[in-house]
């Protein structure tokens, strides 16, 4: 499987503050690789950069094979984001939401693609609803298929099931785990919900004040760490500091 | 492109509040100079011979300031709604997504302007068109000088974040006395006459009020409003794209909704 994302020693200072001090990592073709760290580690920032939003002091990032500080347009057609923190125009009804980003990345049969992501992902009686009037289970759906829009090879998620019930997130992890299987999509997760984690990750980064503190599939790193789940893992890497000090 | 403008095109179709209120403002403001500009007609002699001076000066600010006004309102409306990463994470160039608001910064200004521009004749018996074919050079000016000041404020948003949107709604209140709208410039202290020198509006409203009271036409006037357009036009957008790679590196543009 080839390597889709190719983060080489990537480096993120504000003023003094170094807020990712040179990682490095891969995705994979058809992986699920799985971002986790205490707030402030750097995983937003890691994931800006990824976007194209935020320019890294030093490094580089390929996607596909393309530099992103170069290529950053035909890049951006091929990946897409979602976070509970940024929201799509809550006056549009979802149809035209997803018309506009359809527009924006330029998909030629954007009803079609419409008509296939709402079949997918639940959304048939809701695309004359007006977004803003959804709950957040639907919001979420809706902001995913916003993702899937242009079909992207690398996606990018960010707490993709925070605030969702149960059922509602069962059913995005299920979506997300055949949609990667179907296309051989590249997923980078960034999530606190561990149970998430260990069911849709084949590799984990643990990152910590700005760098990787350990990486490995989830069942190595909890047998390596001497811990009964990845919960417990994260709580023992994210003190450890603490612990040698 | 039309993705973005047609995501402005639903929001105002889709909220009848919107586009009263893109028709309010402009409705009353020119109804109240319609007024203001029969009292002086009748009451001096300065403008006796054009009754309509101030409300077509008024008018023609008023389309500067919907253009400007609604430019950055289509920029902080995406701060608004939490969309902005969104925007900024779909494959467009900034020239792209410049283009975009430009455009529908013309159509909000538009439906707000001509339903005003309509009521002038029956209430004021004034017509806007009087002033000919060089209308059309003023206006067009106007709405340089107002995407100008829209994307200055743009620049700002990006660099600073949501915490310059102050400043997005004085800029042309800050500019105003300096753009002799309602007054010639020989009123202004000498100081401020170089200042208004150094704008594009002072020469378009000199104009104006020149062609309807003197009857005459300055080429002059229309080309060094069209100049300074030019300079600071290209110095906006220049300032866009700085600030869009200060923003990328500060990372202004991954909070920008907080």
């Amino acid at each position: 499987m080839k390597n889709l994302v190719e983060v080489k020693n990537i480096k993120k200072k504000y003023g003094k503050n170094d807020a990712v001090k040179g990682i490095s990592f891969n995705i994979k073709e058809d992986e699920i690789l799985g971002l986790l760290g205490p707030n402030g580690s750097g995983k937003t920032t890691t994931i800006g950069m990824l976007l194209g939003l935020l320019k890294p002091t030093s490094g580089e990032i390929l996607i596909n094979g393309q530099k992103l500080e170069e290529n950053r347009i035909q890049i951006l057609e091929q990946i897409n984001f979602i976070s509970p923190y940024i929201e799509l125009p809550k006056k549009l009804t979802v149809k035209q939401n997803l018309t506009v980003y359809g527009k924006l990345y330029k998909i030629n049969n954007i009803n079609e693609r419409i008509e296939f992501l709402s079949e997918k992902l639940r959304l048939g009686g809701l695309l004359n609803s007006i977004t803003g009037e959804l709950s957040s289970g639907q919001k979420n759906r809706v902001s995913l298929a916003k993702a899937l829009i242009n079909e992207p090879k690398v996606l990018l998620l960010d707490e993709p099931t925070a605030s969702l019930d149960p059922e509602v997130g069962d059913f995005v992890r299920s979506f997300l785990e055949d949609y990667k299987k179907e296309k051989k999509i590249s997923i980078l997760l960034a999530s606190h919900n561990m149970n998430e984690v260990t069911r849709l990750c084949k590799s984990i980064l643990m990152m910590k004040d700005g760098i990787i503190i350990d990486k490995g599939n989830p069942e190595e790193l909890i047998n390596k760490h001497g811990r009964k789940n990845l919960e417990e893992v994260f709580l023992k890497l994210s003190r450890s500091k603490n612990e040698l000090n | 492109m039309y993705g973005l403008f047609l995501r402005h095109f639903y929001l105002i179709t889709r909220s009848f509040p919107r586009v009263l209120d893109l028709v309010y403002w402009p409705t009353i403001q020119i109804t109240l100079w319609g007024f203001i500009s029969n009292f002086f007609a009748t009451h001096t002699t300065y403008y006796n011979n054009a009754v309509g001076v101030i409300l077509t000066c008024a008018i023609l600010y008023d389309f500067l300031f919907r253009t400007s006004i609604g430019f950055n309102m289509l920029f902080l409306e995406e701060i608004w709604s939490r969309n902005f990463t969104n925007l900024f994470i779909a494959p467009m160039k900034i020239g792209e997504i410049l283009t975009s608001l430009v455009a529908t910064a013309l159509i909000r200004a538009l439906i707000g302007l001509i339903p005003a521009v309509l009521l002038t004749s029956p209430l004021f018996g004034i017509s806007i068109l009087d002033l000919g074919i060089f209308l059309f050079f003023l206006f067009l000016s106007l709405y340089l000088f107002g995407i100008t000041l829209g994307i200055l404020v743009s620049a700002g948003l990006l660099r600073y974040g949501p915490s310059f949107e102050n400043i997005a709604w004085s800029t042309m209140f800050l500019l105003a006395p300096f753009g002799c709208i309602y007054y010639p410039i020989e009123i202004l202290p000498e100081l401020f006459q170089k200042i208004a020198y150094l704008l594009p509006l002072v020469y378009i409203f000199e104009e104006a009020r020149n062609i309807l009271i003197n009857q005459t036409v300055d080429i002059q006037n229309i080309c060094y409003a069209f100049i300074w357009n030019g300079v600071y036009f290209v110095l906006s957008i220049a300032l866009f794209y700085y600030s869009f790679n200060v923003a990328k590196k500060k990372g202004t543009l991954i909070n920008m909704g907080e």
